[in-house]
């Protein structure tokens, strides 16, 4: 068959960022599927709450100071999260390089206190329902705190390299789009497990 | 073609004699009766609707046409377009319609259903893995006894049974008489039967519940008022101790071997509550939730090796001498 | 980056300005696959995946119908011994799962990471990587299911897996969590899947391809990757809570201590009633495909088919409960998914009635993909019409658990999505292998499959009428279903006749076959542009879209796009909706990590059904490949 051109795409750039990125769309995607799993988990604690007679079936609620703290932490690190996608997105490595560094700290600070909300919890998961559904949910969350954790410091490495460049930076900026998603799937959980009435 | 052929089995099969006991066609329930209704007008409904479809798919097929246009053309030659729209537009609305209408006769008939779910309930119905246990209520304990894989009702009385299941989920399910409804661990279901004329009605579990799924049948027995009453009055008296003969000493050999430790049969030391209550074994048609019918010979076998005839079974074999096997057949066919 | 150090090339080389035999051979070259093992095992290209994915899907559809001639054998009988009750409810459970998460969903799949770069004018499956990671995923899935089967481990608790049968307390030995873990490596596999069929969708269509005009197919399996997306995760949440259950002593679904059973069972139906619709949808695109092309014209109402698809995707989410009626729901809660199971009926037939109008106004060429589509009409369209009944609530606690319902679904499931996927094996094929089908074998297979179907199926009806359970090792004699079962039998030996006859065709033809060409039915859109089979890089120029179906739009010369590279894996970025160039993006080379990543999550999900420390560890394990996977190899990589 014949052709005939009819644009030409050379002046194009070669990577984008945000919604112009093959990358920020995968990771959209897998943020839905997360968001999924953790809605239904939030759904599996609404049921057994109101299928059972009382809840927490016997346990109070755990103390809410390691989990406010969490949250509030959660929160702040918003702040540099918003400041490294903007960094990144002008490409300014140096300032890229010293907020990975400070969010992956910031992540592990948060790991810590999930382990601390683990340790100062009174029921056991094999306790009953109530038990192993606030491990499920608090579990589930962590592997996210985990996995993005893992994420931003092979990231920081990466910066550290000669890869810190370019289409890398993108990267950065999807690592942190990430971030909000492991923000926003904490609070309904943070109210659910220290705040949801007792029944 | 294929559904004549398919009806002439079915026809076939009920002329060689085949009792339809379990079949929800055989209606002789309130419920199950209302629900066949409903079920031939959807049948009819819906199999026209079919029949059209293949017609309009013949039609399509077999249409005469012009001599084949190239597709490049089919794109610009779009005349008819509206006509199209309004023809697709009517057969949808139409869909909606006839899909309300039946969603509608859908609800008038389960209102009966839901309707007397609050009421108490007579008899209780617990399934086990693979019989079931069947315990009829009453005002003083003497009135109250439990019988197993049998179910006996009065014709013309509506009878709620509570379902509950003490291991996994299994479901009641007598197609002669009503729907069917699980029994949950941990829920509370019951049912509703309303026997419309006397029969045997067969019933089976409806949801996998293991390796014997297929072998936990169960009989609903529905009898006239008196019939049942008699019934009932010779279920709750305790087990008539056998004097002399095989029977006697089949009696002395149940509580004195493992039997006992599973089994009750009222009237005796025989207490165990894990296996069914044998008080009145002898009275029953089947045996091994209805895997044999109840013939001395049949007892014997499932007595001396039930891994035989329903495998995997939870009754294990128990060691018995064949006089001693012979004597515990007697005494437990002799349990009326 | 070896090759690049073989045959020096300058470092950018667009596609202006070279012969077209130079340009093809570059481009070839550029995304063609390494030699050699290592080459093979590291291949990215969504057409050596697809292929893979089909063939083992097949693969697993021939196993999964083996069985199914055993149950057939066992039941064609009162109280017969063909089967034990252990070994048959293995059989059955295995049956049901191999075809649901091993055959179906993946086939079709399959179907989709080979077409539709193709059909979107583009030249590879976004993230290519994690294509070639979803195929060995799921190959490992259904290897480590049918091991287990092999080895008398087999699940034996139904595809559903009910609690507490499965749990902790009557679950034998492993056979629930090899049920479990084979869940979780498929909804792995099938997840990562629909990501990448989304965004290649979304971003990487041909510059022009507006959204509205994008081929059916692609529409239906854009739908399905969002259905996937939002029903998968709560299997997976159901069945790692019942491992969790039966590993580390949870009580989710444990009555005893504040747990439900019912709580699995609107897990596993979140899941399950979209499931049926997953493989239902990609069916209908693949009608909506066959249908354009045999009729020749485009389908009628191209938006009110799109229309359609996403209504019934939407709606499939609130059908669940109607698996749930004999449970004891509350009324208004059940008559609310009466109403929508009702409902689901308008979007259906809205597609019907807009295919049938297609074929009455176009001038239908029939051969044997038509066929299967016409076989596909009168078989679901009585599946949909059960279907209707299954959702009254009376009539269901009848016929629900029975042999009506297992009619019900095969008529829904194999008229509504296996009979489009042979028709469209048959319609595809000589894309995908350069060679056509034997048409007069083709007519031979419909026909041994039509009649082997209905009266292998039909019979079930009536059995589930006159009472005869689901998921029964066998049944006496006394309660009439011998004549019918023996009938069905009768039909399944013919069905799985017409299927040898479709593996030999296939077989046959891909070494025998005439040569295709390259649009041997003279269809409508762009996968037909390509050769086939097509060459690495699909086009040898990025077509520009004007229309629905171009190649009928445009017959003198084809639009196309310029400024591509030619001496790196380069594609072309496009806006959501209109399809307006953006970016000029790299799409990933071959690489040996997806598999080593596959290996490790492998080895993780197996171990984790033994010690739930294999979380941590093999969590590890699963890091460090992503960190290789991800790892950019070169300074030039990401220059490029």
């Amino acid at each position: 068959m014949k052709t005939r051109v009819v644009t030409d795409v050379s002046s194009l750039p070669t990577y984008g960022f945000g919604t112009s990125a093959s990358t920020w769309w995968g990771t959209l995607g897998f943020c839905a599927i997360e968001g999924t799993g953790f809605a239904l988990a939030i759904g599996m604690y609404l049921f057994l709450a109101f299928s059972n007679p009382h809840w927490p079936l016997g346990f109070s609620r755990p103390v809410h100071w390691p989990g406010t703290a969490l949250t509030l932490l959660l929160l702040l690190s918003i702040i540099p999260n918003v400041i490294v996608e903007r960094a990144a997105h002008e490409e300014d490595l140096p300032r890229v390089r010293w907020l990975l560094v400070l969010m992956t700290a910031i992540g592990l600070v948060a790991i810590a206190i999930r382990f601390v909300e683990f340790y100062m919890l009174i029921p056991r998961w094999d306790s009953n329902a109530y038990g192993s559904i606030v491990w499920l949910l608090l579990g589930l969350h962590a592997t996210h705190l985990i996995t993005d954790v893992g994420d931003s410091a092979v990231l920081t490495a990466l910066m550290f390299t000669k890869h810190g460049r370019a289409k890398r930076l993108a990267d950065v900026s999807d690592n942190a789009f990430y971030w909000y998603f492991v923000v926003g799937a904490w609070l309904p959980i943070y109210y659910l497990v220290y705040w949801f009435p007792i029944l | 073609m294929i559904r004549r052929m398919a009806w002439m089995f079915l026809l076939s099969g009920a002329l060689a004699g085949c009792r339809d006991w379990q079949s929800a066609a055989n209606h002789a329930g309130a419920e199950a009766e209302r629900i066949w209704s409903l079920t031939l007008l959807f049948t009819i409904v819906l199999g026209l609707i079919w029949l059209a479809v293949m017609i309009a798919v013949v039609l399509v097929i077999r249409r005469r046409r012009a001599a084949p246009v190239s597709a490049h053309d089919a794109l610009i030659d779009d005349a008819g377009h509206r006509r199209n729209s309004q023809i697709v537009g009517s057969l949808l609305a139409a869909t909606a319609i006839t899909v309300a209408i039946l969603t509608v006769l859908s609800f008038i008939t389960q209102r009966p259903l839901f309707a007397g779910r609050a009421s108490t309930a007579g008899i209780r119905l617990i399934g086990h893995q693979w019989w079931w246990e069947v315990r009829y209520d009453g005002a003083t304990p003497a009135e109250m006894f439990t019988t197993a894989n049998e179910l006996h009702i009065p014709v013309g009385t509506r009878i709620r049974l509570s379902l509950e299941s003490n291991d996994v989920i299994h479901s009641f399910w007598v197609p002669s008489l009503a729907g069917k409804q699980d029994l949950i661990p941990g829920h509370n279901n019951s049912i509703e039967l309303l026997a419309q004329r006397p029969g045997v009605y067969r019933g089976q579990c409806a949801e996998f519940c293991g390796l014997q799924h297929a072998h936990m049948g169960l009989l609903v027995i529905a009898e006239a008022p008196d019939a049942f009453e008699k019934w009932q009055a010779a279920q709750r008296a305790a087990a008539q101790t056998p004097q002399d003969g095989d029977p006697a000493k089949g009696a002395g050999v149940f509580v004195s071997k493992p039997c006992a430790l599973c089994h009750t049969i009222r009237g005796t030391s025989a207490g165990g509550t894990f296996g069914p209550d044998l008080t009145h074994l002898g009275s029953r048609a089947y045996i091994g939730a209805d895997v044999l019918p109840l013939t001395p010979g049949s007892l014997a076998a499932w007595i001396a090796d039930p891994h035989s005839v329903k495998p995997g079974v939870n009754m294990p074999p128990v060691q018995l001498q064949g006089d001693e096997l012979n004597a515990v057949t007697a005494y437990l066919i002799g349990l009326k | 980056m070896r090759r690049a150090a073989a045959i020096p090339r300058p470092a950018e080389q667009r596609d202006t300005g070279l012969d077209d035999a130079e340009l093809r051979e570059r481009l070839a070259y550029t995304w063609g696959r390494r030699p050699g093992i290592i080459g093979w095992l590291s291949t990215v290209d969504h057409k050596e995946i697809g292929r893979r994915y089909i063939i083992t899907a097949f693969v697993f559809l021939a196993l999964g119908g083996l069985l199914a001639a055993i149950i057939r054998l066992q039941l064609a009988r009162p109280e017969s011994h063909v089967v034990g009750p252990d070994l048959y409810n293995q059989i059955f459970t295995t049956h049901g799962s191999n075809m649901m998460f091993l055959f179906a969903v993946p086939v079709m799949q399959a179907f989709s990471l080979y077409l539709v770069p193709l059909m979107v004018g583009t030249r590879n499956i976004a993230f290519g990587r994690l294509g070639a990671y979803s195929y060995w995923m799921f190959l490992a899935g259904g290897v480590f299911l049918w091991v287990s089967f092999i080895l008398d481990i087999g699940p034996d608790v139904g595809w559903f897996a009910y609690v507490p049968l499965s749990g902790p307390q009557y679950g034998i030995g492993k056979r629930p969590d090899v049920w479990a873990q084979m869940i979780t490596f498929t909804e792995v596999a099938s997840m990562a899947a629909a990501v990448q069929t989304i965004v290649t969708v979304f971003k990487h269509r041909a510059p022009g391809m507006k959204l509205t005009e994008m081929p059916l197919f692609v529409w239906a399996m854009l739908v399905t990757a969002f259905m996937i997306i939002f029903a998968m995760p709560a299997v997976m949440v159901a069945s790692t809570s019942l491992i969790l259950d039966r590993l580390v002593g949870t009580h989710f679904f444990n009555p005893a201590e504040g747990g439900s059973a019912l709580l699995f069972q609107h897990l596993f139906w979140f899941f399950g009633h979209p499931e049926v619709y997953i493989i239902f949808i990609p069916g209908t695109g693949m009608v909506s495909a066959i249908i354009e092309t045999f009729a020749r014209r485009p389908v009628f109402g191209h938006i009110a088919v799109i229309i359609s698809l996403v209504a019934t995707g939407m709606l499939a989410f609130g059908l669940w409960v109607h698996h749930m009626f004999a449970t004891g729901l509350p009324e208004i809660g059940a008559s609310f998914f009466t109403i929508m199971s009702m409902t689901i009926a308008i979007p259906s037939g809205l597609q019907m009635f807009c295919w049938l109008v297609t074929l009455f106004t176009g001038t239908p060429v029939i051969r044997t993909p038509l066929l299967f589509v016409f076989g596909f009409f009168f078989i679901f369209v009585l599946g949909g019409m059960t279907g209707i009944m299954v959702a009254s609530i009376p009539i269901d606690l009848q016929v629900h658990d029975t042999f009506f319902v297992v009619a019900h679904f095969h008529y829904v499931l194999i008229g509504g999505a296996v009979f489009p996927l042979i028709g469209a094996t048959y319609y595809w094929f000589p894309k995908i292998t350069g060679r056509m089908m034997n048409e007069r074998l083709g007519v031979w297979n419909f026909w041994l499959a039509f009649i082997g179907f209905n009266v292998a199926f039909f019979p079930m009806h009536i059995l589930g009428i006159l009472g005869m359970p689901r998921r029964v090792y066998t049944y006496q004699h006394d309660v009439g279903w011998d004549g019918l079962n023996l009938t069905s039998s009768i039909g399944a030996f013919i069905l799985a006749t017409s299927f040898g006859l479709f593996f030999f065709n296939m077989w046959r033809s891909a070494r025998g076959g005439a040569p295709a060409g390259r649009n041997p039915w003279g269809a409508g859109t762009l996968e037909w542009l390509a050769e086939s089979p097509p060459l690495p890089h699909n086009f040898d120029h990025i077509p520009v879209v004007t229309h629905a179906t171009p190649l009928w739009a445009e017959r003198e010369s084809l639009p196309i796009v310029s400024g591509i590279s030619v001496n790196r894996r380069e594609i072309v970025v496009t806006t959501l909706i209109e399809a307006r160039p953006e970016v000029r993006e790299s799409s990933p080379d071959s690489s040996i990590w997806p598999l080593i990543a596959a290996i490790a999550t492998t080895i993780a999900f197996i171990a984790s059904i033994f010690s739930p420390w294999a979380v941590v560890w093999g969590g590890a394990l699963i890091g460090v490949a992503l960190i290789g996977w991800f790892w950019p190899k070169t300074i030039r990589e990401d220059l490029e």
